[in-house]
């Protein structure tokens, strides 16, 4: 959250949102940041959806491609990020307090899904006037985001940009965030997703971070930064503190992380991008994007294998197969996942040219 | 424009149809499409593997595959396209039999451009040098050049026949120029430097 980010509350009283799930949930809170300013016309809103543990300040963890000049040029768009459903940083989610007992939700709160993160942005767009995004892009659970938008509402998406993402997540990836909640739920401390007050699954959090930022990295980057170096030393320690910088680095990143997220959120986020599978909800991934009249751009990092270039190509085959306007990038990058965060002009080239098309 | 198209344009442009659906294959930066779409107001697709060619194509706001052509071809639904290029790429692929039948299959149409090696010159080259064909068309060496196929007309008429497709024009390039010639079709693979043939299934 930043000092300007804002708050729109929906979906209160009886207009509860229906969950993928069948659940009810209301009213919801989503927090957002908007730069630029929406135009007469009001044809160049872009909404840009962050990752598992992002929050609304897209300028913030994104500033290789959003900001003034920049390739989501926020002199020129008027650029709308929120906070997804189900996270930490506002919006609504397992940390808010649930109106009906008034402590916050844990684990009460109901299991959520992508396609009910882009149905409360549904809201948040039409509170915000948009008629129509001119384009919805996002980095990994943003990049599925933005698929789910185009599946969901075909007319109100105009280009979509997906980002180092996927259109059904693959069983590799849902092993990864299955140990990660594993860690959290056996935390001594997890007490059941009602730790609000105590100190929380905090060794829990910091070891899921640990195994999910090694999915964000590749070998090659690994071993470019650490190698087999040793932290602070210079022979092996016969023990079992840390020896290698690796190590270091990991449990640095995991108790990094536990200051600024949720244990809980971890949990329903993840769970969300584990049962992400457009293929499975629509038929096909055909029949997901069949209505679609929107111009994509689909980009892919070559050392991405948490969600490959296979799998992005998958969409775009299918994209391809309808007869849908479809461009296909792969970024040759050595930093694997995370390497949509990092500083690429070819990325934030095929974004900026690829906009200034639409 | 890359020095190999200019020659073909005029004539790619008059044989592809106003509002037609174009599939360019190693589309280069996509000036060929973006032509044709700026005369013909074609809807054109590019297929190209170097990502600097792929941001070209996406300034001049045409789609693009970033890839291999066969891998791309494959996506497509039977006859999508009214016309399929392959303007001297030909040379470059591994599977050019596959490559042609996928092209009709997508296509109701294809265009296709190749250096021909069949030229006099590159004949007499190699028997009075002794080296490999270097020209002003094919300046590479023959251990950096990235034409791993040695095509010439008459072998890729044979080819064609081979594979059941139909060669609806096909046209010899002489003098930098496209002309309708009188000369008989043996004489196409000796005097000249390029083929441009247009198939049919």
């Amino acid at each position: 959250m930043t000092e300007k980010t804002q708050f729109f509350t929906g979906f209160e009283g009886e207009q509860k949102l229906q969950l993928e799930s069948g659940q009810l949930l209301g009213p919801i809170t989503q927090a957002y940041d908007t730069w630029g300013t929406l135009n007469a016309q009001k044809d160049n809103a872009i909404l840009v959806c962050h990752a598992l543990s992002g929050d609304s300040d897209a300028a913030g963890w994104w500033p290789t491609v959003i900001g003034p000049g920049k390739a989501i040029d926020t002199e020129k768009y008027y650029i709308v990020c929120p906070n997804a459903l189900g996270g930490c940083k506002g919006s609504t989610g397992p940390s808010s307090i649930n109106p009906e007992t008034n402590q916050p939700y844990g684990t009460d709160f109901p299991v959520i899904t992508v396609a009910d993160m882009v149905h409360a942005q549904r809201a948040l767009m039409d509170e915000l006037e948009i008629p129509k995004w001119k384009m919805v892009t996002g980095g990994s659970m943003g990049g599925m985001q933005a698929l789910e938008w185009v599946a969901l509402y075909p007319d109100l998406v105009q280009s979509c940009a997906p980002v180092a993402a996927t259109g059904q997540v693959s069983p590799q990836s849902i092993a990864f965030d299955a140990i990660g909640r594993t860690a959290i739920v056996t935390d001594p401390a997890f007490n059941n997703g009602h730790y609000y007050g105590s100190e929380g699954p905090h060794k829990g959090l910091a070891t899921a971070r640990m195994i999910g930022h090694v999915t964000y990295l590749s070998e090659q980057s690994i071993d470019d930064k650490f190698g087999r170096k040793l932290q602070e030393k210079t022979e092996y320690g016969y023990h079992f503190d840390t020896d290698f910088q690796i190590e270091s680095y990991l449990k640095y990143q995991g108790d990094k992380f536990v200051d600024r997220f949720d244990a809980n959120s971890y949990l329903y986020l993840t769970k969300a991008i584990s049962y992400f599978d457009l293929p499975k909800k629509y038929g096909t991934m055909d029949t997901a994007f069949e209505s679609s009249k929107a111009r994509f751009l689909v980009i892919a990092i070559t050392t991405d294998w948490l969600y490959t270039p296979e799998q992005s190509k998958a969409v775009v085959k299918s994209l391809m197969h309808l007869n849908k306007d479809v461009t296909y990038v792969e970024i040759d990058s050595h930093y694997g996942h995370d390497s949509f965060l990092i500083e690429n002009e070819d990325l934030s080239d095929s974004i900026r040219l690829f906009l200034e098309n639409v | 424009m890359s020095q190999h198209i200019r020659p073909f344009l005029k004539r790619i442009s008059e044989l592809t149809p106003d509002n037609s659906r174009v599939l360019d294959l190693g589309c280069g930066k996509g000036e060929l499409l973006k032509t044709l779409r700026d005369r013909r107001s074609i809807n054109g697709y590019g297929v190209d593997i170097d990502v600097k060619n792929v941001k070209e194509c996406i300034r001049n706001g045409i789609s693009v595959y970033q890839g291999n052509i066969v891998e791309a071809l494959t996506e497509f639904q039977d006859q999508v396209f009214d016309t399929v290029i392959l303007s001297h790429t030909l040379q470059e692929i591994y599977e050019p039999k596959k490559v042609l039948n996928e092209m009709l299959r997508v296509g109701k149409k294809a265009i296709v451009t190749f250096p021909n090696f069949g030229h006099w010159r590159i004949r007499l080259n190699l028997v009075l040098s002794g080296h490999s064909p270097r020209t002003k068309t094919l300046p590479y060496e023959w251990h950096n050049t990235p034409n791993i196929r040695v095509i010439t007309i008459k072998d890729f008429r044979r080819l064609c026949k081979e594979s059941g497709i139909f060669i609806e024009i096909e046209e010899p390039y002489f003098r930098s120029k496209w002309i309708r010639t009188i000369l008989p079709k043996w004489t196409y693979n000796l005097f000249s430097t390029k083929g441009l043939f247009v198939l049919k299934k």
